[in-house]
């Protein structure tokens, strides 16, 4: 039927839905806000720099007000200082958004296995893509970028109604190691007991 | 040039140290050399008295002020040892002074009176060991939130915290 209309309207007028239409709008035309705390914020600088030019996908604009934004990049460790910063800073930025986690700290804390470091940004925020790496290649983040367009174009609504649907956490629920040094301090056993070992 | 610098020093640090004991007499000074540093270790009680002296004989710049904890470390009877890293700016001679501290009393006078810049440092070792400096003109934590619990360098505070990193709300991004 669809194909019936189109050709008889010819070259001149497309027919799309309106949602197609918003997401390819919006896929195109990302609006990055560079969190950037730690070394994967030199290969984030260096993929909207000219030798690889993130301009050539269409979300060159990097703007340093979440207002203006719509595509949050972290890039980098975050500490327990900085997430209520980050959270922040997230529901500042206007719907529809988008978030990338980049680089193994932002997804899991990486090495930094440490009392103040969060063990991965989404455990308290929601992300979309990850991007693994230490810190990762200007082409893996392009590729996410690619990546996330696909998905603002396959699922995404004008009203952006997919998003009022993720209500629940969408963090990893794996047995909380901290829960376990509590139990363990609760029975009593102490540093120099041969038992106790913290990491494991 | 070489043989002249190594001649003089050794000659300097004597003379430094005769300074010491004239100044603080009855204080018992500990005197080790590891490598061509020079170390002290002065009783506890004698902090402020030991600090000026150290500043009276030349020892114009506190570069560095921290603390270890050397709980489960070989055979030492101390729980804490809080190290002042100094400096003479005009001859270039370095003086490490430590001076060690137990619990439950973890209480000493600040550094601030002598060397100002010893603001930041004893707030530091505050965040991290939990010493306080009585006399500190801002003392509050200064790396970790104000409302941080714990003391994270101490040896018997497990590395990965008491679930200080997990305690946020989560943001869905429905509500978001």
């Amino acid at each position: 039927m669809a194909t019936q209309i189109n050709k008889q309207l010819g070259d001149n007028i497309f027919l799309t839905t309106l949602d197609a239409a918003a997401s390819w709008g919006r896929a195109n035309s990302l609006w990055p806000m560079p969190f950037a705390t730690a070394c994967c914020g030199i290969e984030l600088m260096s993929t909207a720099a000219s030798k690889h030019d993130l301009s050539r996908f269409g979300s060159e604009v990097m703007r340093f007000s979440p207002r203006q934004c719509d595509l949050m990049i972290v890039a980098g460790r975050v500490v327990m200082k900085m997430l209520p910063v980050l959270q922040r800073i997230w529901l500042q930025m206007p719907e529809p958004k988008w978030c990338i986690s980049m680089g193994a700290c932002a997804c899991t804390g990486g090495v930094f296995d440490t009392y103040a470091v969060v063990q991965g940004i989404d455990r308290f925020m929601p992300v979309d893509v990850y991007v693994p790496g230490c810190p990762p290649r200007p082409e893996q983040l392009i590729r996410s970028i690619l990546d996330l367009q696909d998905k603002i174009k396959s699922g995404g609504t004008v009203n952006a109604r997919e998003f009022k649907l993720r209500i629940l956490p969408e963090g990893p629920s794996r047995f909380d190691e901290d829960e376990l040094i509590r139990i363990r301090e609760r029975n009593g056993f102490k540093l120099d007991d041969q038992k106790y070992d913290p990491v494991h | 040039m070489a043989n002249e610098t190594t001649d003089s020093k050794p000659s300097e640090i004597e003379t430094v140290k005769s300074r010491l004991v004239e100044l603080l007499p009855g204080v018992g000074l500990e005197w080790s050399e590891f490598r061509g540093q020079t170390r002290v270790v002065f009783a506890s009680g004698e902090l402020l008295r030991c600090l000026n002296a150290f500043k009276a004989a030349g020892f114009d710049q506190l570069t560095d002020l921290t603390a270890v904890d050397l709980l489960e470390y070989g055979n030492v009877d101390d729980r804490f040892e809080v190290v002042y890293c100094l400096l003479n700016v005009d001859s270039g001679l370095r003086l490490i002074a430590k001076m060690h501290l137990n619990e439950p009393d973890l209480t000493i006078p600040s550094a601030t009176s002598v060397w100002f810049g010893a603001d930041w440092l004893e707030r530091e070792v505050y965040d991290m060991y939990g010493i306080v400096f009585a006399g500190h003109p801002n003392f509050k934590r200064l790396l970790l939130p104000d409302d941080f619990q714990s003391f994270p360098l101490r040896k018997d505070y497990p590395v990965k915290g008491r679930g200080e990193r997990h305690n946020f709300p989560i943001v869905t991004r429905a509500e978001s």
